[in-house]
């Protein structure tokens, strides 16, 4: 089998699948009677046409880099981790508990502190099925599905029962106070005097989620530790050989992939809603793993496939929103988006490489 | 020569187009979806009637995520849509925010309370219909159990349960009411085979009346009730017609009326105020029809019209849940 050159492998087979993706929903679009054309139009011009649908584009995209990067790091030690979901929503917890356990005076003290608190609770959600894991061997992929199940109930029963202001009827916490708002992106523009993207949710996030990005990088390929848990991801015995405690890596990779999910809650519950309402993560812990699947688990390769489904959120709101185009559609142009790029790789692969090794033979 | 017609011409329909978008009322259901037979499709039938009757156009939009209330609230009113009237009341809080940068687009909000000089609030007395068909229930039970499940454990699900159990209660203190709600996540507005399972267990119990309120998935609780060969009680919209004979009755709440007031009194809707919807002005109430007319006793009727009179003229008073986050009874 020939090897792809570097640059067809990470963007020419993406582009491909991609591609015929797109094409395949055209012909879904055609057989529904409506006109695809159209509909790329309005999905384009609702993402990336203005700087309102890039604010809504990166917000979600915001979302994804952190969910993507925490499946990607239990992903590197070999561990499937279903359970962003349920970690975003407790970390969710933590940042609101953080930003409403005091009255704070300006967003540059509340946000390192709120980080740290849905990071220490996402953490936590992780580190019990982490725990089970390495000493019980029972898998992780099925306790981190069940414990996005009891994340929900667990939240479900805080905001009805505890936080909730009393006499409102929305399962909500309080406002945060003013102090913890986050400035969003078209805010920071202003401040240089850019006129950029008025009343969108993209924020502060997005730049600390970049920042993740190359932190994830410098710890997996850069520090003794990324590279245990790489060797302990390619080959368990190989590393318990080499001294490498599984137990160890276990419980360190799962609290690392818990903490990142567990920051997203810093874009959606503290920069966009400034309160903690129920179903706040909506199925982002998911879109997570197709992220970090298509961005074949390397912080670059994340970031671009967290802006594809940021694309993909956006420009789909906009087509159900403003279209005649049902809403499951959008769905289904995301889940062939998912299965080309994921799942049938190999089928767009497989010829390039026949191709490339014939120009090289 | 034609190329001025044709853009005189292009102007006038452009003028014109603009006209009517400008006038164009719209409606946006919450995460339930249009068609959950409940809460969102009165408000979409309430809007059809008024299309029906004035052949106007207006423009509807389905919530499919969080982020999206303040998003899809203000392209509405950015494209000119007035009145917005929108369903639920998880739209508050974006309501509050987004009100005062659109002061001349006039908003009204479905089932919460939003202070603001171009807001309408509609709030629906939720627990005085739960009451009227606890009441109903309370004597159609031979077993002396009854059930009540509900969608998602919030606080409005549980004032309908709150009034639902004061209802039975005042027919007879000793009936048991077994309560039941589906889930946890948003799913649980629409999960009726979970609905079904639900009633079938708590006839076994031994419930032989079971009042749905959970949106979509209420469909499965009087599907199986209906298999079951008990008797059910329907929500928001009247559901008598899904199973006659078998649907005791529905807890009917004028969701359609408030839709439709709105939508006729268009850019003139009055704002600055809240409406409530009580029995008193029949926003809430329990359905009589044909399809449960063998069902309903003459007793029956005349009981229901006594309580409904008692609480309309102020002399009963049903506890509302949110007021004190707790009922009085269980």
């Amino acid at each position: 089998m020939t090897r792809l050159p570097r640059w067809a492998d990470l963007i020419l087979t993406p582009l491909i699948s991609l591609a015929l993706a797109f094409a395949i929903s055209a012909v879904v679009i055609l057989a529904i009677g409506q006109d695809p054309w159209a509909a790329l139009k309005t999905m384009v011009t609702g993402a990336v046409g203005s700087s309102y649908g890039w604010g809504y584009t990166l917000y979600y995209a915001t979302n994804f880099i952190f969910t993507g990067l925490a499946v990607a790091v239990a992903a590197h030690a070999g561990l499937f981790n279903i359970g962003a979901e349920g970690q975003a929503t407790l970390g969710g917890l933590g940042v609101a508990l953080v930003c409403l356990a005091l009255p704070w005076p300006h967003w540059a003290l509340a946000l390192p502190a709120a980080m740290l608190g849905g990071a220490l609770f996402g953490a936590a959600w992780a580190l019990i099925p982490a725990w089970l894991q390495a000493k019980r061997g029972s898998h992780v992929v099925i306790t981190t599905i069940m414990f996005n199940f009891i994340a929900a109930a667990l939240l479900n029963w805080v905001l009805v029962n505890v936080l909730r202001p009393p006499g409102s009827q929305d399962p909500a916490t309080a406002n945060f106070p003013a102090g913890t708002h986050l400035p969003t992106l078209s805010d920071m523009a202003g401040a240089i005097g850019v006129q950029w993207g008025k009343a969108t949710p993209a924020n502060v996030s997005f730049l600390i989620a970049i920042a993740a990005c190359l932190l994830v990088w410098l710890l997996i390929w850069r520090t003794p530790l990324g590279y245990e848990i790489r060797a302990f991801g390619k080959s368990e015995r190989a590393a318990r050989y080499a001294g490498i405690s599984p137990v160890r890596i276990t419980v360190v990779a799962m609290l690392i992939s818990g903490a990142l999910a567990g920051l997203m809650a810093v874009n959606n519950v503290m920069g966009e809603a400034g309160r903690l309402v129920l179903n706040n993560v909506e199925g982002a812990g998911f879109i997570g793993i197709a992220v970090a699947l298509m961005g074949r688990n390397h912080p670059l390769g994340i970031f671009l496939a967290a802006l594809l489904f940021g694309f993909l959120y956006q420009g789909g709101a906009e087509l159900a929103l403003f279209s005649n185009i049902p809403r499951e559609l959008i769905t289904v142009i995301q889940a062939l988006v998912i299965l080309f790029t994921g799942a049938l790789d190999n089928m767009v692969r497989m010829p390039l490489e026949r191709l490339f090794g014939r120009r090289a033979g | 020569m034609t190329f001025l017609t044709r853009l005189a011409a292009s102007a006038a329909l452009l003028a014109l187009s603009a006209g009517l978008a400008a006038a164009d009322p719209a409606l946006i259901y919450d995460l339930g979806g249009k068609f959950d037979k409940s809460f969102n499709e009165a408000a979409y039938a309430g809007a059809e009637k008024w299309k029906a009757e004035t052949g106007g156009t207006y423009k509807e939009l389905e919530m499919q995520s969080e982020a999206q209330r303040e998003q899809a609230l203000r392209r509405l009113a950015e494209t000119g849509a007035n009145p917005i009237v929108m369903t639920g009341f998880a739209f508050a809080e974006v309501l509050k925010k987004v009100a005062p940068d659109y002061p001349d687009t006039r908003f009204v909000i479905i089932d919460s309370a939003v202070e603001g000089a171009n807001v309408q609030s509609n709030l629906f007395a939720d627990e005085q219909g739960s009451y009227l068909a606890g009441v109903m229930a309370g004597m159609a039970t031979k077993t002396k159990t009854v059930g009540f499940i509900g969608g998602m454990d919030v606080p409005l699900i549980r004032n309908f349960a709150c009034g639902y159990v004061q209802g039975v209660k005042s027919v007879d203190p000793a009936i048991k009411v077994l309560q039941n709600m589906t889930g946890t996540t948003p799913a649980a507005w629409n999960d009726p085979v979970k609905g079904g399972e639900l009633a079938k267990a708590q006839k076994a119990q031994g419930a032989d009346v079971i009042y749905a309120a959970a949106g979509g998935t209420g469909i499965g609780v009087l599907q199986a009730a209906a298999d079951e060969g008990i008797l059910s009680i329907g929500v928001d919209s009247n559901q008598n017609h899904l199973h006659p004979g078998k649907v005791l009755t529905s807890a009917i709440k004028r969701v359609d009326t408030a839709v439709y007031d709105a939508f006729k009194a268009g850019t003139e809707v009055e704002v600055g105020k809240t409406n409530i919807w009580d029995v008193a002005h029949d926003g809430v109430g329990v359905a009589m029809d044909d399809n449960n007319k063998p069902l309903v006793s003459d007793e029956m009727a005349k009981a229901v019209e006594d309580a409904r009179a008692k609480i309309a003229s102020g002399e009963l008073k049903v506890v509302n849940y949110n007021t004190g986050n707790a009922c009085p009874v269980q």
